[in-house]
């Protein structure tokens, strides 16, 4: 317990740091997944193509080569300059998009036809009858791999940790410097973790209460 | 019936082909209805009857031919295609209520997004709509809490919120159990009787003799026969259709 009472600076700033990594990521990979998602089951082949490309180069690299992508080799394409944490953010949100653009697409397929037709007969263009008929009910019907995808994502915000980002995984180095046991504070640290995934676990079968479509 | 010039024709198919690999699904159809006519298509299963229901609003593309509504041809796709949808309401066998949204929000939703209705004054329609259907009091329910001939009903509103010029109704009572076939063919009947303009996809004989202007019978893909209703059923003039009657008669 004196571990964690006599850093709980360490900590605090540790996991404030994963929590915003995660937030962030979150969100921008649920909006880039979804647009990634219905660029897949467009009736234009380009962006299917690009959808399709997109998934299996991202998906198939792992995710420290993203990261390792935005923290080196991009500050040499002399872009503009962005700081550990946005790097770290814009590979998380990339990476993980990849997942939930693919989780999405399979909740798409299960949305029966009829539903799109009916859309499309009362007037809705394209992107009307994904937003407001077909996305809302796929979404309904993939929360628990999608969650699981933003379970694995808050997982691995800690791998941030080897690209200069201090967050929770990093926490274990830095009190191991000020002698502090590594296993217990690995200890904390996992503890820690479980709690922010049950409060996922929770929000999961909050959403899955509320949006219960019967059939 | 027959004192409107033919240049009136609501909905114009004209020469339309269309394959499913090898089945020749659409042979040169030729159909014109009218502004207010009912036209009723029957035939037998796979005689391409569904097919040119859902080409007249291009759920189903075709490859040669022409379809016009009112006067303008059918966009290839895109917004103007979903514009020209917008006037032509469809009713499906598998009723296809959106299942994420009540009664209410399955009426009010072309409306309010397509046709940029204010919310009170879709909601005020939707609910006279509803009650004209016999189902005001389902409004803040879920599609699935609701029987098939109820949920029928209210995708006959669904489509009437968009105040369509002609209505198409692919095969709307085939789904039902049969004790909720005529609550939809009630409201159906009504609608002929108050004008509207349709054409309806159905095996319910009933109706055709009822509500028809023009009995349409295709099979194998072509229009073999078309008559009033009455000529149609006691006078068949082709041996598909004098076949088809008495099959439906022996049972």
């Amino acid at each position: 317990m004196n571990t964690l009472l006599d850093n709980l600076d360490v900590f605090t700033t540790g996991f404030r740091t994963t929590i915003i990594l995660f937030l962030v990521s979150g969100l921008f990979a649920l909006l880039l997944g979804t647009v990634v998602g219905a660029m897949r089951v467009s009736p234009i082949p380009a962006l299917r193509a690009f959808g399709t490309l997109y998934v299996n180069v991202v998906r198939n690299t792992p995710l420290t080569l993203v990261l390792f992508f935005f923290a080196f080799g991009y500050p040499k394409l002399g872009l503009p300059e962005i700081d550990f944490t946005v790097s770290a953010i814009v590979g998380l949100s990339l990476y993980t998009a990849s997942y939930v653009a693919e989780v999405l697409r399979s909740g798409i397929n299960t949305v029966p036809v009829g539903q799109a037709e009916a859309a499309r007969a009362i007037g809705l263009p394209f992107v009307q009858t994904l937003t407001l008929v077909v996305l809302p009910q796929a979404f309904r019907s993939v929360l628990p791999p999608l969650f699981s995808v933003l379970i694995a994502l808050l997982k691995n915000t800690t791998v941030a940790a080897g690209f200069s980002v201090y967050e929770a995984g990093a926490i274990r180095a830095y009190l191991a410097e000020r002698g502090e046991p590594a296993l217990t504070v690995l200890l904390w640290v996992a503890l820690f973790f479980v709690i922010l995934v049950l409060i996922l676990a929770q929000l999961q079968r909050y959403f899955e209460k509320k949006w219960k479509v019967a059939r | 019936m027959t004192t409107e010039a033919p240049s009136a024709a609501l909905v114009s198919v004209q020469g339309v082909n269309k394959h499913f690999g090898q089945l020749h699904v659409l042979r040169d159809i030729d159909l014109d209805v009218r502004k207010g006519e009912v036209v009723v298509v029957i035939g037998p299963s796979g005689s391409g009857k569904s097919t040119l229901c859902r080409a007249i609003n291009r759920l189903e593309t075709i490859e040669s031919g022409a379809i016009s509504i009112d006067g303008k041809k059918l966009p290839d796709e895109g917004r103007e295609l979903a514009r020209l949808r917008a006037d032509v309401g469809m009713v499906f066998q598998s009723f296809n209520l959106f299942a994420h949204k009540t009664i209410l929000e399955n009426v009010t939703l072309g409306p309010i997004k397509v046709k940029g209705v204010d919310k009170a004054t879709a909601e005020k329609e939707a609910m006279a709509l509803l009650e004209r259907v016999g189902v005001g009091h389902q409004a803040p329910k879920l599609p699935a809490q609701l029987s098939g001939g109820q949920q029928q009903r209210v995708a006959i509103a669904r489509a009437l919120a968009m105040k369509p010029k002609v209505m198409l109704f692919d095969e709307p009572t085939s789904a039902l159990d049969p004790e909720m076939i005529n609550e939809v063919l009630d409201v159906m009947v009504e609608l002929a009787r108050e004008g509207m303009t349709m054409i309806v996809v159905t095996h319910e004989m009933g109706f055709a003799r009822k509500a028809a202007d023009r009995v349409v019978f295709m099979a194998d893909g072509q229009i073999v026969e078309q008559a009033p209703p009455e000529q149609f059923f006691t006078n068949p003039q082709s041996s598909r259709a004098k076949d088809f009657l008495s099959k439906l008669l022996t049972h």
